[in-house]
């Protein structure tokens, strides 16, 4: 019985996240339009997007191989349960004994070796200044992001997300300055890694600046489709991984019955209203930087990351 | 488990340390002089709170002086020197930033591995102040390196001073006279500096310190 509970709430966390992501980017998107007062698309736009795409004949190139059929369902499904891992109403889920930060790296690191891979594949030249400009934030990205999960994991005492969020909502934690630049290290990592404004734009297709847009600039039809799914869905598990890391507010604890799921999705939706609309203001705010810039960014954040953990050395207990 | 006095000194200390790197991180420079008027703000808030809760009144004098000069004075005058001068506004560094960062990053670490193994037996608060205070001082130093152009430096030093400061007040029983003594030099260091900046600028029509190498006949 308890089993079959388990069962069920996974599985609702994870349809959760799969029918969310898309409104959480037709939301962003709204907000934008609605900042620089334009009326923008339906908040539901991404969904018909995405059918429309399905719909669509797949177009490939005459000398694409099988690793670019196959490459759209692989990123969608590790970065699927990468977001699955991470716990957004709840913790102590089904598969919370995997939910490592690491774990979660990885399956985001292997999501992108293959987007990057399937970018040079065809053998255009966009897909292969894509994917090298892509691997150039990701050489950043990854180790500030594995600094920044060292650092919570030296003050939680875990590396497992649920154990995590737990130390993270009890009181025992208090004021940090340590945490609070690993917050600001992952929200610049969190920018740099889905495409967002200071970083890239992937609503244009400038040459001079496209890094995501150039590697995926081959696919079609329902590859396409899946990509796209892929980025809202990324987009959707670094909030919940912010919200669940630093904002554990009335996430439920395991095994505490229905109604405080319910409390525990109703605050999780806020969060992510709140993450959206904080988000959209930031990204009509400030311009696109430089692609010869982006490494000094992520280099503050690295730097962030490192310094964080360098300063629970000093702090009374970590 | 934790206090609240320990976690906001730690939180205004580790402010201090991320505002040094910055500074480093600047290349324009009016953005620095804010770093450094944000710098001295930060530091007159940890000197205030220093005070609250070492219950030692004469440091709110220094946070004053910290306020008042550090954080309104001395900027409001070099940006008004950058102004007279007409200084070209790029920094022109020696090394670049990620190297400095990389530098600074080893400078932090350096401070903290030596100040926790002097100060093993000492009051924790004291010593974290202290680890603080030396990596701040280490990266006014990498500033004062790293930068040619002579105002910069200049910031350099006094966020050096700053971290003296830090230094000092965490320590307890650090007589007043001896806070104002290091303030007026300082000050008084900063009117010197200002007078040579003028000179440098009136002989070189610049005030990048390689000029000063080359006067001497020592080519790079």
């Amino acid at each position: 019985m308890v089993v079959i509970s388990d069962i069920v709430v996974q599985g609702v966390q994870m349809l959760l996240v799969l029918l969310l992501a898309p409104l959480l980017t037709g939301f962003v998107r709204k907000i934008k339009a609605r900042l620089v007062r334009r009326k923008g698309a339906s908040v539901f736009q991404p969904y018909r997007d995405l059918l429309r795409l399905l719909r669509k004949e797949v177009v490939l190139a005459e000398n694409a191989s099988w690793l670019f059929r196959v490459t759209p369902y692989v990123t969608f499904a590790a970065i699927w349960v990468a977001a699955a891992l991470v716990p957004t109403f709840a913790t102590g889920l089904l598969f919370n004994w995997t939910a490592d930060l690491i774990a979660i790296v990885a399956l985001l690191g292997s999501a992108r070796f293959f987007l990057a891979l399937a970018g040079m594949d065809v053998g255009t030249s966009f897909g292969g200044i894509g994917s090298s400009r892509e691997v150039m934030i990701a050489a950043l990205a990854e180790p500030a992001m594995l600094l920044i999960f060292f650092c919570l994991a030296l003050v939680a005492g875990s590396t497992q997300l649920s154990t995590v969020a737990n130390v993270m909502a009890s009181s025992y934690v208090g004021l940090r300055v340590s945490l609070g630049m690993a917050l600001i290290a992952l929200i610049m990592v969190a920018l740099a890694e889905n495409a967002r404004i200071p970083v890239d734009n992937p609503a244009t297709h400038l040459e001079l600046t496209m890094v995501h847009e150039a590697m995926v600039l081959e696919y079609s039809g329902r590859h396409l489709a899946m990509i796209e799914f892929g980025a809202f869905l990324k987009l959707l598990l670094y909030i919940s991984l912010i919200a669940c890391v630093f904002l554990p507010w009335k996430i439920a604890v395991f095994g505490t019955g229905p109604l405080s799921y319910a409390i525990g999705a109703g605050a999780y939706l806020v969060k992510l209203a709140a993450a959206g609309f904080l988000l959209a203001l930031f990204e009509t705010a400030t311009a696109k930087m430089r692609v010869f810039r982006v490494p000094q960014f992520l280099g503050a954040a690295l730097m962030l990351g490192l310094l964080g953990t360098l300063l629970l050395f000093v702090s009374r207990s970590f | 488990m934790h206090s609240l006095s320990f976690d906001v000194s730690h939180t205004l200390a580790g402010g201090l340390v991320l505002i040094s790197f910055m500074m480093l991180y600047q290349d324009r420079l009016y953005s620095l002089l804010n770093v450094f008027a944000l710098h001295a703000l930060v530091l007159a808030f940890s000197v205030a709170w220093q005070a609250y809760i070492q219950n030692a009144p004469h440091l709110y004098v220094t946070a004053a002086i910290a306020l008042v000069f550090k954080a309104i004075v001395i900027p409001v005058a070099l940006h008004r020197i950058v102004q007279q001068l007409g200084i070209h506004r790029d920094i022109e560094s020696a090394v670049g930033i990620g190297p400095t960062m990389l530098a600074g990053m080893g400078l932090v670490a350096l401070s903290m591995v030596l100040m926790l193994r002097v100060t093993a037996d000492a009051d924790p608060l004291a010593r974290e102040d202290l680890a603080f205070a030396l990596s701040v001082v280490l990266l006014g130093l990498l500033v004062m390196v790293t930068r040619r152009n002579a105002v910069s430096q200049v910031v350099g030093f006094m966020s050096l001073e700053n971290g003296l400061v830090l230094a000092a007040t965490g320590a307890k029983g650090m007589p007043l006279v001896v806070e104002i003594s290091v303030a007026f030099s300082i000050l008084i260091a900063f009117i010197v500096i200002g007078i040579f900046l003028f000179r440098i600028r009136e002989r070189f029509d610049s005030v990048d310190v390689s000029a000063l190498d080359d006067f001497r006949g020592e080519r790079r």
